[in-house]
């Protein structure tokens, strides 16, 4: 098509500028990308409420399924915000277990006023980040290794603390307000949901508008080219680890109430890995450099969708064995992220 | 020495001839032709870029030639792989040894072609690795058993576990990339004490080397390269320092030639025994003045861009002072240096100098992002109007800077990468090969911006491996060799022989008087 350099004339600058390729642009909060993976959503959501003869639709189902997408796009923004500069984080899940436990001890057995307890948990999330950052920036451990020995570690802390005991927040008193607050909703919309649009509006100004946030974008597509330019990586690479685990804690606080009690050997367990195929099925690349929030928030809410189909749908009035669940997640999640690497292909060879 | 020297009478053992390449759009060789007849030693010499490694890698199967045909004893070949090349008789020895450091000297030996004791399992015969590799580590000299990892040996000795590999092989021919690049001085004279006992063997070698007096003590023949060409060679009682220097360079020069400017200029930027990690005991000292170009010439592993990059903070430096504008600085990163306003264009534009999938706006205002970012959120339309004008006042080749800075040429992407930093008042720019890979239109305008640089008195340190562009640019010209400065000589005074001179390190100094190590 059209092509080529415009080099052949010489350099002259009299060439004209229709002579350009026709380039891709980078996409513009969520413009583009997510597009399929939208249409896919709707699709799904009618098939659903089709195939459950309502019952998906129905205001209860709804309120559920909004809560548990609150508590998994939470973590799930935060994680995508590291698979953006080309890591990854695999403690968030443990996270739930080590900060779940501290939040009960805090709560039922120090006393704590709870907000000192919130913000005591949020900041441990963040220290606990902090610390990826400062192993995978200053002494150049791969983030897969960092966060796989916090997934191994963080659960065993918990286990151990608790001697591998469920805890709860039981009927202990002086914490009311908080239980109320996060169980509850506002205007019939459950916190975790509100909470969840909140942090994305905030993280989405950060990613898509702010210096920061390009400078994400930056050190993902090439961080030695960032750091040429004047770009502090290690303190932007390190700040996404930060900004992971605060995010992993609010969530962390909020499934903590939703479950009410804490099994620290379960608590959360394999979280991770549905926010980073939620990152992934929104339009992030492991590669890094790529994704946006509203893309990671589309795919959490796909997944929560296909959870929820396998429990509601009834085919030839047989349910679909919960069992399968994970089947039908890995498949549908395999199948949009090849479809789309097609299309994309399809594209890059029609520019050539 | 009054070595016999080989027969040249019979059918040559190699016979190249005719052979041209071209790589997109770059004729990197035309009509080569090159023999070696048995037990022979050709040094292969020639300039950066002239074509030595190119015609190398079709003899090794790296590339295909375009044209011309290669004769073995005498029959054609053709050699399409690395597998190729081994079935005839050639092995490659490369400047970054192809070892596995993580087994040992037999295995390494033995790679790919792996005896083994049979049955389904293909289980290694380690006894009979070993046994077989004895011999030809006892031809080399190498006093070491074939147990031994090779990550326990010096670099000098996996060369020779190479050239055991080589000998096992049953190679009649063996290319040497650069082999002393690494050695110290006793490991480079054993190093040609192996190559002359392999010629006694009746192995031929090929010997490419910048460093003129191991190849004038070795070699029996000298052929030279320039521009992609045969430049003509040298016989054994022929081979001198100035003779093999002369074949190297000489051609027009009279292209891009920028006007000698005398005007006195004032000192701008300064360094004082400088070190790099990569030479760390060699020091290095310069001085820029306001407004002027200072070319850098060298041969490739000099040290040259080791320097820029410690300048620039990207691998800071092990010790030395940098004087800008009368006061001393401290660079440890990139940011600190362009606070300071020093900017480096770098060599590798697609890898340091650019982040190519991203829009040339975004790259433009990359270094002052917060500029266009009042209160932290970047403003879009202020962005794109500094980056409009920047890639304006550069004529970039672009509607609109919303494109990704990888679809547009080389000469462009250079444009972008200076206009990231033009705007920001430079008191010392340093360029890395700025017209690499750039076409001859851009490379006049990339000049024209360099040349204005230096008249707002900029300071301007341009590194350089096209001789043309170091005579034709640069008011002075820096020469290093080896980690330091060689030499400095003023553009009146600077000619190709010169620099070419100070580049392999003085006529006086062979490996005889090099005593440093």
């Amino acid at each position: 098509m059209i092509k080529q350099e415009t080099s052949q004339n010489g350099g002259k600058e009299t060439s004209p500028l229709s002579t350009r390729p026709e380039g891709p642009r980078l996409p513009v909060f969520g413009a583009g990308k997510e597009l399929g993976i939208f249409i896919l959503l709707v699709v799904l959501c009618i098939f659903v409420s089709v195939m459950s003869d309502g019952s998906f639709l129905r205001a209860s189902n709804l309120q559920n399924t909004s809560r548990v997408i609150g508590i998994y796009g939470i973590f799930s923004i935060g994680l995508g915000i590291v698979i953006i500069t080309g890591g990854i984080d695999l403690s968030v899940g443990s996270l739930f277990a080590l900060l779940g436990v501290l939040l009960s001890l805090m709560l039922t057995v120090w006393h704590l006023p709870w907000p000192v307890a919130i913000l005591a948990t949020l900041g441990c999330g963040g220290l606990i980040g902090l610390f990826h950052g400062f192993l995978i920036t200053r002494v150049n451990l791969q983030p897969f290794i960092v966060t796989l020995c916090g997934l191994l570690a963080y659960r065993g802390l918990a286990r151990t603390i608790t001697n591998d005991n469920t805890v709860g927040f039981g009927t202990a008193g002086g914490f009311e307000q908080l239980q109320v607050l996060a169980t509850g909703s506002v205007l019939g919309i459950p916190t975790p949901f509100v909470l969840m649009v909140v942090v994305a509006v905030i993280m989405g100004i950060v990613l898509h508008k702010s210096v920061y946030g390009r400078y994400l974008y930056a050190v993902g597509r090439n961080e030695e080219a960032a750091r040429y330019s004047g770009v502090n990586t290690k303190r932007v690479i390190a700040g996404a680890y930060v900004i992971s685990a605060v995010l992993a804690a609010v969530s962390a606080i909020l499934l903590g109430f939703y479950t009410n009690s804490i099994s620290p050997s379960s608590q959360g367990q394999s979280y991770e890995l549905y926010g980073i195929a939620a990152a992934v099925l929104g339009g992030c690349s492991l590669r890094g450099g790529e994704g946006s929030i509203a893309g990671i928030l589309i795919g959490t809410v796909l997944i929560q969708v296909l959870h929820n189909m396998v429990n509601l749908v009834r085919i030839n009035g047989n349910n679909i064995p919960t069992s399968s669940e994970a089947i039908v997640v890995g498949a549908v999640i395999l199948a949009g992220v090849g479809i789309d690497e097609l299309l994309r292909r399809r594209k890059t060879s029609r520019v050539k | 020495m009054a070595d016999s020297s080989p027969d040249r009478t019979g059918t040559p053992l190699l016979e190249m001839r005719g052979i041209s390449k071209r790589f997109a759009g770059v004729q990197a060789l035309q009509g080569v032709s090159l023999s070696v007849w048995p037990g022979e030693v050709v040094a292969l010499i020639g300039e950066n870029g002239a074509g030595k490694s190119t015609l190398m890698k079709i003899l090794g199967g790296v590339h295909a030639p375009d044209e011309g045909e290669i004769k073995v004893n005498g029959s054609p070949v053709v050699i399409q792989s690395v597998n190729d090349s081994t079935r005839a008789g050639v092995s490659f020895i490369h400047q970054e040894l192809n070892v596995l450091d993580n087994i040992d000297v037999a295995g390494n030996v033995f790679l790919g072609r792996e005896p083994t004791i049979g049955g389904p399992l293909r289980l290694l015969n380690r006894a009979k690795m070993l046994v077989e590799t004895q011999p030809y580590l006892d031809r080399l000299g190498l006093n070491v058993s074939g147990r031994t990892p090779l990550n326990q040996l010096s670099l000098a000795h996996q060369q020779m576990v190479e050239i055991a590999k080589s000998l096992s092989l049953q190679s009649r021919l063996i290319i040497m990339d650069e082999p002393t690049s690494s050695l110290t001085l006793t490991e480079t004279e054993r190093l040609i004490q192996v190559v002359k006992e392999l010629r006694e063997q009746g192995v031929s070698v090929i010997y490419i080397s910048h460093r003129l007096g191991e190849v004038r003590e070795m070699s029996d023949r000298v052929v030279g390269l320039r521009d992609g060409r045969n430049a003509g060679g040298l016989a054994k009682e022929e081979i001198t320092h100035d003779r093999m220097v002369s074949l190297m360079v000489g051609r027009d020069l009279e292209k891009f030639q920028a006007p000698l400017s005398t005007a006195p200029k004032p000192m701008r930027f300064q360094v004082t025994g400088l070190r790099t990690r990569r030479y760390p005991d060699r020091e290095v000292s310069f001085e820029i003045g306001a407004g002027e170009i200072l070319g850098m010439a060298g041969l490739v592993g000099a040290g040259r861009s080791e320097a820029a990059q410690a300048i620039f903070g990207v691998d800071p430096s092990l010790g030395g002072t940098v004087t800008l504008d009368g006061k001393t600085i401290t660079v440890r990163s990139p940011r600190d240096a362009i606070q300071q306003g020093i900017y480096l264009a770098p060599e590798d534009r697609r890898r340091s100098g650019l982040i190519v999938d991203m829009t040339i706006r975004d790259n433009i205002t990359m270094p002052v992002l917060n500029r266009y970012a009042p209160g932290g959120l970047i403003s879009r339309s202020r962005e794109t109007a500094a980056a409009q004008a920047a890639s304006k006042s550069l004529r970039v080749k672009t509607p609109t800077v919303d494109f990704l800075a990888r679809n547009l040429s080389g000469g462009n992407q250079q444009k972008v990468v200076l206009a990231k930093w033009l705007s920001l008042e430079p008191k010392l720019m340093i360029f890395d090969e700025p017209t690499r890979g750039i076409d001859v239109g851009a490379k006049a305008e990339i000049y024209e911006l360099m040349r204005g640089l230096a008249q707002q008195g900029v300071a301007v340190l341009m590194i350089s491996s096209d001789m043309e562009e170091v005579l034709g640019q640069s008011d002075r010209v820096a020469v290093m060799h080896e980690g330091r400065i060689s030499g400095f000589l003023p553009r009146s005074e600077a000619t190709e022989e010169k620099v070419m001179q100070l580049a392999v390190g003085h006529v006086a100094e062979n490996i005889n008087n090099e005593k440093k190590q």
